[in-house]
């Protein structure tokens, strides 16, 4: 199992699992906010949307795109 | 600076994975990039929800015993550097990479349509949907519905189902009859028919679409109509995606050419450019055999083995023939283009309704004027869907392909490495 936290909440997952599958494991399962106050969560799990973009450790991320790893810190709101 | 590498080959999925192992044995250096963390491309997904096919397995296994095949996973395409020259970029660098052949492999997404609410938390697409379960998202005990078309949302259906979901129902937006049509035509194609039964279910109906996903700050239930039936459905998710449509940004850059939303190949699997090949999903929705002889085909000709090549024709026509049909079958009903109401989101980066899209009379006018396509993803989700609502043709892309560091972009006035 690897640790990680989402927006400070720690959290532990399997090996091999996506930042997008942890989010459903965090507080409202959403990856960020949009221009227009909306909540999002990942729509096309493929890398083309753009929906699932999260920041993690400082850099914006596709979330259906990077694999968990230990000590990760994913930010999804502003 | 290095030299340039011999093969490089985008997208790692059956038709990229093909076309390295037909090229490898000339001894020849091989590059493969691909965006997704493992090869397999989005058929072949591997995660822990994953159960992969044997030849994927072996395919993969084959990558790596090969010394002349490097694979860069987790790694986009951002710009063009000039002639023969990509700037990429993966988790930790920007580099630019020289090639004196390029293999385009870069599949397919789903086309996704606005309709009311599609934007609440719990929708995704149909093959979004099965990317994610893959990845990891637990669905044990979740009512979900499915909708669309084509037999993606078969299979969706039945990862879900697998992992403990209970699939309420299945919506294909096609009709009986050519559904039907197709399905008494699979006896030519043994194992995909063995496919449709094993994925037959009793949630399935025809002439089936959503109307409008419901619910406050998370999806609660879908407004289905079927037929002239119009119902509401309980659900905790809603997969809904309307078949297929080729990636063809990074070749159209290139200059190759696209027609019917496809990259045009002859029976060589070349484009029009010199020394670029395109084979898999990205020269029309096919499926994985027809993807993985055609990356075989590109591969050998790549290499300089045409006659090897031919030798593959038939196969290749074989496969080309049942996805003919499956894209006869699955005709989208011009109903799902008026699913969207005034105040419907079609450009979800920018957050841009309907209504103030529909006035414009092209794709140029309308981003112009109202930011549409002018966010994160590009259009690659609002141009698609635009080029059926309302026939614009969508742009071409414009670098970077998708959002770079500004230190990858620096990268473009070094020498290549």
């Amino acid at each position: 199992m690897l640790e990680l936290s989402i927006d400070g909440q720690p959290l532990r997952v399997a090996q091999g699992t996506t930042v997008a599958a942890a989010l459903t494991a965090s507080g409202d399962h959403c990856s960020r906010t949009s221009v227009s106050g909306q909540r999002r969560a990942p729509l096309c799990g493929m890398g083309i949307c753009q929906e699932c973009r999260v920041t993690i450790d400082g850099l914006r991320r596709l979330a259906c795109q990077t694999l968990c790893r230990d000590g990760m810190h994913v930010e999804t709101r502003p | 600076m290095t030299r340039p590498v011999d093969l490089l080959i985008i997208g790692a999925g059956p038709a990229g994975m093909a076309a390295a192992l037909a090229a490898a044995p000339s001894g020849i250096s091989i590059v493969v990039l691909d965006d997704n963390p493992l090869p397999g491309g989005q058929i072949w997904r591997d995660g822990p929800n994953a159960q992969l096919p044997t030849v994927a397995t072996e395919m993969r296994a084959q990558l790596q015993r090969y010394s002349n095949i490097h694979l860069h996973s987790g790694t986009k395409v951002v710009a063009i550097a000039g002639p023969k020259r990509l700037l990429l970029e993966d988790a930790e660098r920007g580099w630019v990479l020289g090639y004196e052949k390029l293999i385009l492999c870069t599949g397919a997404r789903e086309l996704l349509l606005p309709f009311p609410g599609w934007t609440l938390p719990g929708v995704t697409g149909a093959g979004g949907l099965q990317a994610l379960i893959k990845s990891g998202v637990p669905v044990s005990g979740e009512r979900i519905v499915i909708a669309g078309s084509g037999p993606l949302l078969l299979a969706s259906a039945a990862t879900a189902k697998k992992n403990g979901a209970e699939v309420v129902r299945i919506a294909e937006q096609a009709g009986r009859r050519a559904v039907s049509g197709f399905a008494l035509g699979l006896w030519r194609w043994p194992n995909k028919a063995f496919q449709a039964v094993t994925l037959a279910s009793g949630a399935y109906r025809l002439s089936a679409h959503v109307i409008e996903a419901l619910g406050s700050d998370r999806l609660e239930a879908v407004r289905m109509q079927t037929g002239s039936r119009v119902e509401e459905i309980a659900c905790d998710r809603l997969a809904c995606g309307f078949s297929l449509v080729p990636n063809t940004e990074l070749g159209s850059a290139l200059g190759c050419e696209v027609r019917d939303r496809a990259i045009v190949v002859d029976e060589w699997q070349t484009t029009g450019l010199t020394d670029h090949y395109a084979a898999g999903e990205c020269t029309g929705f096919g499926g994985s055999e027809l993807a993985l002889v055609e990356g075989k085909i590109a591969g050998l000709v790549a290499v300089g083995r045409q006659e090897e090549a031919r030798a593959h024709w038939p196969e290749r026509q074989r496969w080309q023939r049942f996805a003919d049909r499956l894209n006869q079958a699955f005709t989208l009903d011009p109903a799902l283009k008026t699913l969207a109401t005034a105040d419907t989101l079609v450009c979800r980066c920018e957050d841009v309704p309907y209504a103030e899209l529909a006035d414009h009379a092209s794709w140029n006018s309308a981003k112009l004027n109202t930011r549409c396509g002018m966010g994160a993803c590009q259009g690659r989700i609002c141009a698609t869907a635009a080029h059926t609502l309302f026939g614009w043709e969508p742009p071409r892309l414009r670098p970077p392909f998708s959002p770079a560091r500004i230190a990858t972009l620096a990268c473009l006035d070094e020498p290549a490495a």
